[in-house]
C-alpha cells in the first residue's frame, strides 16, 4: 500500500485543519443563549413591522409636508419651511440613487464609481424638456433656448426633437441611461471586467462624459447647464403648490423603489444577485450565466438614477455637467457605505444623514466639508462595516 | 440511498443562457467523456501535453498524479474554464464542450466540485441546493420562481443523503469544512448531472466522514459517472474501479489501483528518480 505515495502528507495536514473550524462553529453556533436585551429606540423602530414603517413614513411624506407647507402659518410650530421642503425633495432623490447603488454594489458587489453619470442624464433629459418649456421668455425672447441664441445657433439639433412634448422626454429619462448601461455592460460584464477595473472604467466614463458636457458644440449648454425654467407641464415651477406636487412624487417614487426593491432581492433571483457576490464562479458552474444578471441589474440601477435625475432638476432648479464630476459619483458610494450595504433601508438613511450634514457643514464650516466627510468615510468603514443599519441589525 | 434524480434520459443539454433544451447526452457508444489530444499550455509552460482520456458512462474513475500533473487544468477544459490549444473534447458522442461556456456546460450535464470548497455562504444550507436546483435558469423565469412541494422534497432529500438536514437553515458558512464538501457535492446533485467532476472531495475531512463518502460515491457510481481527484491513496484504493495516473500533463498510466501501483514508470514517477 505504501507504493505509490505522493503528496498525501499536505492532505493530511489540511484534515487536521479542516476538523478544527468544523468543531468551534459547532460550538459557537448552537441555539443563541437567552440574551438580555435592552430596548433602545432605534429597536423599537426596527421591530415594528413593516407595513407600519412604511405607512408611518407616507404619511410624514405625504401629509404632513404638504399640510405644514401649504396650510400651516408661518409662525406655527406645524409649519414646514420652503427650504425643508426643496432640502426633502433633494435629499429623496439622492435617497433614490443610494438605493440604486445599492442593488448593484451592496447585493450584486458592483462597486460602480459613476452613477452620477445615469442620475445627470436623467436630469438632462428632464431639463430639455424644462427649457422648451420657457418658451419665448428667455433674455433673448427667442424659440431657442438662451444658450443657443449666444452660440448663434438657428435652429434646434436634431436630438432636441419632440422634447416640447412631456412624455417624449419622461421617455428619454428612462431610455437613454438604460440603453447606455445596456450596452456599456454588456461590453464589461462580457469581458469579465471585475472589482475595481471595474470602478476605474465607469469613473472614466463619467468623467469622459462631463468634458463632452462641457463642451459648447454639445448642444447641451456647456458648462452652464440648463437654469432659469420657469414651468413645468403648464404650471409655474416655483409656486408653492408644483413643489408640494414634485416633493409628493418623489416620495411615492422613492416608496415604490424601496418596494419593487425588497420584492426584488427576496426573490430567487435576488438570492442568485447575492451568489455572484459571494462566489461568481460557483454560480456559473451552477448554471447560470453571470452576464445576465448582472446585465439585468445594473441596466435597472441606472433607469432608477435616471429616474432621480429627473425629478432633482425641476426642485432644484438648474443641471450642469458639474453632476458627472466624478467626486459626485464617489459620494453617492460613501452615502451607500455609511447606510449600510446589503439592506434596503440602510442607503436611504445613509443619503439622508449625509446630505443632511453636508448642507449643515457647508453653512457653518464650509472649508472643512470634504474632510468631514472623508472622516465619516474612514469611521464607518472601520467600526461599521455594516453601516448605520448595522447598529440595529439583529446579528 | 434513493436518489430520485434524473437517471435515465431526461437529462437535457445543449443549453443556452441558462435555458435547458431537449437533447440528452448520446451514450450510445458507453463513453460519456472524451478527450483526445488535449493540450493547453500557460506562458510557455505545458498544462497539458496532448492528454487522451476515455470515461464510460456509469464509471468512477480516480485521477492521481503529483502537483502540476495537470488535474485541475483537466478539469477546467472539461468544464468550460479553459479553453485548450489543440485538441477535442467531447461530452457523449455529440457536444462539443470546446464550443460551450460555463453555464452551457453545466446544463448539459456536467457538475464540478472545486478544490476549495465552494458554497453561497451567506446563503442557508436550503438556499444554496435551491440555487443549485436544476431549473430555468434564465433572469425571468429566476425572478418569478416559485418553489412548489415536489422540489421542496428533492431538496430535502438531497439534505438526508447529505447528512445536513439539522443545518438547512443555517447559513453555509457556519459549516464545517467537511460538511462544506458535502454542500458542494448536494449542490452537484441538485443539477441533476450525468457526469461529476470532484476535485480532492475528501479533503480536510474526518476519518469519519471520508468513510461515509466513500459510501455516498459508491452508491452514486452507476447512476452517475465519477471522476474524482484525490491525493488521499487509502481513499483512491477504496472507492476507484479504474485509476488514470496523470504526469506531466499526460496519461502516464490506466488500469486497476493494483496494476497502477505495479507499474514502472509510476513508481519512478512517485518515489522519487
Amino acid at each position: 500500500m505504501d507504493a505509490v505515495r505522493f503528496d498525501d502528507v499536505p492532505a493530511q495536514r489540511s484534515t487536521a485543519n479542516g476538523a478544527a473550524p468544523g468543531k468551534v462553529a459547532a460550538v459557537t453556533v448552537s441555539e443563541p443563549a437567552t440574551k438580555p436585551r435592552r430596548m433602545l429606540l432605534a429597536e423599537a423602530v426596527a421591530s415594528l413591522p413593516r407595513t407600519a414603517l412604511y405607512g408611518l413614513a407616507a404619511f410624514v411624506l405625504l401629509v404632513v409636508f404638504p399640510v405644514g407647507n401649504l396650510l400651516m402659518p408661518a409662525d406655527s410650530a406645524l409649519h414646514v419651511s420652503d427650504y425643508a421642503v426643496t432640502l426633502g425633495g433633494k435629499i429623496m432623490c439622492y435617497a433614490i440613487v443610494a438605493l440604486a447603488m445599492d442593488l448593484i454594489w451592496g447585493y450584486t458587489g458592483i462597486l460602480s464609481l459613476g452613477h452620477g453619470l445615469f442620475f445627470a442624464l436623467g436630469g438632462y433629459a428632464m431639463g430639455m424638456y424644462l427649457m422648451r418649456s420657457i418658451g419665448t421668455e428667455g433674455v433673448y425672447h427667442s424659440e431657442l433656448p438662451d444658450f443657443m441664441v449666444f452660440l448663434d445657433w438657428k435652429a434646434y439639433p436634431w436630438y432636441w426633437r419632440y422634447t416640447e412634448h412631456f412624455w417624449y422626454a419622461a421617455l428619454l429619462v428612462v431610455l437613454v441611461p438604460g440603453l447606455l448601461a445596456c450596452v456599456f455592460g454588456y461590453f464589461a460584464f462580457r469581458s469579465r471586467i471585475k472589482g475595481v477595473y471595474f470602478s476605474i472604467i465607469t469613473q472614466a466614463l463619467t468623467y469622459a462624459a462631463m468634458l463632452l458636457f462641457f463642451r459648447n458644440d454639445t448642444g447641451f449648454g456647456g458648462n452652464n447647464g440648463f437654469t432659469d425654467f420657469k414651468r413645468i407641464l403648464g404650471y409655474p415651477i416655483t409656486a408653492p403648490s408644483t413643489r408640494i406636487v414634485l416633493f409628493c412624487v418623489t416620495a411615492v417614487t422613492l416608496l415604490a423603489g424601496i418596494a419593487v426593491c425588497r420584492v426584488l432581492v427576496a426573490s430567487k433571483l435576488g438570492r442568485v444577485l447575492t451568489a455572484i457576490r459571494d462566489a461568481e464562479s460557483r454560480v456559473m458552474f451552477s448554471g447560470y450565466n453571470p452576464v445576465h444578471f448582472k446585465l439585468f441589474v445594473w441596466t435597472l440601477s441606472a433607469i432608477m438614477c435616471g429616474i432621480a435625475g429627473a425629478l432633482y432638476v425641476p426642485q432644484v432648479g438648474i443641471i450642469n455637467p458639474g453632476e458627472m464630476s466624478p467626486a459626485n459619483s464617489i459620494e453617492i458610494a460613501i452615502w451607500t457605505a455609511v447606510g449600510g450595504r446589503g439592506t434596503l433601508v440602510g442607503p436611504v438613511f445613509g443619503a439622508a444623514a449625509v446630505n443632511l450634514g453636508k448642507s449643515w457643514f457647508t453653512q457653518a464650516l464650509p472649508e472643512y466639508w470634504l474632510y468631514a466627510l472623508g472622516l465619516v468615510f474612514v469611521v464607518v468603514t472601520l467600526y461599521l462595516p455594516r453601516g448605520i443599519a448595522g447598529l440595529w441589525a439583529r446579528r | 440511498m434513493s436518489l430520485q434524480t434524473g437517471a435515465g434520459g431526461d437529462i437535457r443539454s445543449g443549453a443556452t443562457d441558462g435555458r435547458p433544451l431537449t437533447p440528452g447526452v448520446d451514450t450510445s457508444h458507453r463513453a460519456i467523456l472524451y478527450l483526445d489530444s488535449v493540450s493547453v499550455s500557460f506562458e510557455g509552460f505545458r498544462a497539458l501535453n496532448k492528454l487522451s482520456l476515455t470515461v464510460d458512462d456509469g464509471e468512477l474513475r480516480c485521477v492521481i498524479g503529483p502537483n502540476g500533473a495537470g488535474k485541475t487544468t483537466m478539469m477546467d477544459v472539461i468544464t468550460g474554464k479553459t479553453r485548450p490549444d489543440e485538441g477535442t473534447a467531447f461530452f457523449g458522442q455529440t457536444i462539443d464542450l470546446t464550443r460551450l461556456n460555463e453555464p452551457e456546460i453545466a446544463h448539459a450535464g456536467i457538475g464540478r466540485k472545486f478544490q476549495k470548497p465552494t458554497v453561497f455562504e451567506q446563503h442557508t444550507v436550503f438556499e444554496n441546493l435551491e440555487l443549485a436546483m436544476k431549473a430555468d435558469k434564465r433572469v425571468r423565469p429566476t425572478l418569478f420562481a416559485r418553489l412548489n412541494s415536489s422540489e421542496r422534497d428533492r431538496i430535502l432529500r438531497t439534505l438526508e443523503l447529505i447528512h445536513l438536514v439539522p443545518d438547512a437553515k443555517r447559513p453555509a458558512g457556519l459549516l464545517s469544512h467537511g460538511q462544506k464538501q458535502w454542500l458542494e457535492i448536494g449542490m452537484l446533485l441538485m443539477q441533476e448531472p450525468r457526469l461529476l467532476l470532484l476535485d480532492e472531495p475528501v479533503a480536510g475531512m474526518t476519518d469519519e466522514e471520508t468513510m461515509r463518502s466513500a459510501e455516498l460515491f459508491l452508491a452514486l457510481a452507476g447512476e452517475y459517472t465519477l471522476v474524482v481527484v484525490e491525493h488521499d491513496m487509502d481513499f483512491v484504493a477504496k472507492i476507484a474501479d479504474r485509476v488514470t495516473v496523470l504526469h506531466e500533463g499526460r496519461v502516464l498510466a490506466e488500469g486497476s489501483m493494483h496494476q497502477v501501483q505495479q507499474h514502472e514508470q509510476v513508481i519512478e514517477v512517485f518515489l522519487g528518480r
